[in-house]
């Protein structure tokens, strides 16, 4: 059966232009990739209201569906029959294309994600730069939200958001040199490969410091409890996206959790040797050894870091927030790199070329 | 040596770990939640739900029209017009309890001479329709009638204490 329709698909398969071949091929590797993310993002959200409701001994929500599970279908649901309201005066057009552009890049940048051996989409060599360029790019959608609703309190938020991510990239980016500068390498693969040889061969031991500056930077990338003053509650309701609503709002709130969800990938990326299993000697082993398996282990682990953080600290104040940002992380991810280059010259620990 | 000191507690996050671990813990804690429909906290026999008015076991409404609980009433949500029955006692001919106006203090309740009006523990109601907010006699003697063995549990569990 499958014989013979392949027999039959294949001419015709050829016979398309090479360049079609080639789109449908990569439209179909993105929605490969693309599904599953919008499944982990929805169930991410109600994992947040889950876990989060333990910590505070409540249940959370099990209402809809068996034990809740269906609770984020449901939202969807409600989201996309709500009305988009346009508030009047706004750019229409930028208040639009606004949650797009925060959407677009925080899922762009998992095109380089290297899921398991030799399994990504685009094996990019500068995969590292590409990726900080994708997620600096997300505030952009930030900033136009902010200042396309023509709202005051928009306006803060957006600007509150954005001097606090444009703190926090600068951080980020020097714990990537970091990251550079012990891989020896810009490609994603490359990186992994060279922390092969099980837990204490992974980036975190040497790196420790630029794994918790970067860790903590993601949080407050991400705009997450307890660095959400861009959307405090109490103090300028939901900040860039009080006026969204209905499926303009759900695009926001979906960016969001792609964007922490790529934190948490590219934290077990970077720093924890992604696909490569802890116990290096079983590394052929199968469910033991390297695989698909570890990559969603340990990214789930940091999403479920990102919601034990948030049931936990209070909201920083926002002089904080900024001094944390450009006097604490800047000098400590400076002093590191120092220290990391020094060692590698000298030929010492782990960075010895 | 201080500052040294609060540098090095600082940069271990000792005091947040310590935060994290009280949250970490009592994840795995019993949850308190009450499932509401399905399950209910205990209530006090003095609760304040809505209102009902009594009868005596032989049928005849207790209500002597004196209008304490209308005077007592702080929202002005009674409303009592008086007249003189056939066989000559002084009894309601209208008894309105608003209850947008109501703030179930239970003073009602506190200045009634003979337990007429007194609020039961029925707090699941609601109105469809402008004017229903308007507890009327009959709606109130209604209610007295259908829940007199709950009401008057209630008031032998509270006896003892007043």
């Amino acid at each position: 059966m499958i014989e013979s329709m392949m027999s039959f698909v294949m001419p015709i398969w050829e016979w398309l232009p090479m360049w079609i071949q080639v789109l449908v091929t990569n439209v179909f590797f993105i929605v490969i990739i693309m599904v599953p993310l919008m499944l982990s993002v929805a169930y991410v959200t109600y994992a947040e209201r889950k876990i989060i409701g333990y910590m505070q001994v409540r249940i959370g929500p099990n209402r809809v569906g068996p034990r809740g599970w269906l609770q984020p279908i449901a939202d969807a649901v409600k989201l996309m029959f709500k009305e988009i309201i346009i508030p009047t005066n706004s750019n229409r057009f930028l208040f639009l294309f606004a949650p797009m552009l925060s959407m677009g890049p925080a899922l762009a940048a998992w095109a380089v994600i290297p899921f398991a051996d030799n399994i990504q989409l685009a094996d990019v060599n500068a995969g590292l730069l590409y990726i900080l360029a994708m997620t600096s790019m997300g505030v952009y959608g930030v900033i136009i939200a902010g200042w396309a609703s023509n709202s005051k309190y928009a306006m803060l938020g957006a600007l509150r958001s954005a001097a606090q991510v444009v703190a926090y990239e600068i951080a980020m980016g020097f714990a990537l040199v970091g990251v550079l500068m012990a891989g020896g390498s810009l490609n994603l693969g490359d990186i992994i490969d060279k922390q092969a040889g099980g837990f204490f061969n992974w980036f975190w031991l040497p790196l420790l410091p630029l794994m918790v500056v970067y860790f903590i930077s993601g949080v407050a990338e991400t705009n997450r409890a307890p660095f959400d003053v861009a959307e405090g509650e109490s103090e300028i309701v939901a900040g860039f996206h009080v006026d969204y609503s209905g499926m303009a709002f759900a695009v926001f709130f979906l960016a969001e959790y792609a964007n922490i969800i790529m934190i948490a990938a590219l934290t077990s990326l970077l720093f924890f040797g992604g696909w490569m299993s802890p116990f290096g000697s079983y590394a052929d082993v199968p469910l033991l050894g390297n695989g698909f398996h570890w990559f969603v282990i340990k990214t789930m682990f940091f999403i479920y870091m990102f919601l034990w953080i948030r049931a936990t600290f209070p909201r920083y104040r926002y002089d904080q927030i900024m001094r944390l940002g450009w006097k604490v992380f800047i000098p400590v991810t400076i002093v590191w790199i120092f220290v990391e280059a020094v060692m590698a010259v000298m030929q010492i620990g782990p960075w010895a070329v | 040596m201080k500052l040294l000191k609060h540098y090095i507690k600082s940069f271990l996050f000792l005091e947040l770990l310590k935060g994290m671990s009280v949250t970490g813990r009592y994840l795995f804690a019993r949850k308190i939640t009450v499932q509401y429909p399905e399950e209910k906290t205990p209530m006090s026999p003095r609760f304040r739900g809505l209102h009902a008015q009594r009868r005596y076991a032989n049928g005849e409404e207790r209500c002597i029209a004196c209008k304490l609980c209308e005077a007592v009433c702080p929202a002005l949500a009674i409303t009592i017009d008086v007249t003189e029955r056939d066989d000559g006692t002084r009894r309601t001919s209208r008894y309105d309890i608003d209850l947008f106006k109501c703030i179930y203090c239970g003073f009602c309740e506190e200045a009634c001479p003979v337990d007429a009006i007194v609020e039961t523990e029925i707090f699941e109601y609601h109105f469809e329709n402008r004017g229903e907010n308007i507890m009327t006699k009959d709606k109130l003697l209604a209610i007295g009638d259908k829940y007199e063995v709950q009401i008057a549990a209630a008031k032998a569990a509270d006896a003892p204490y007043r």
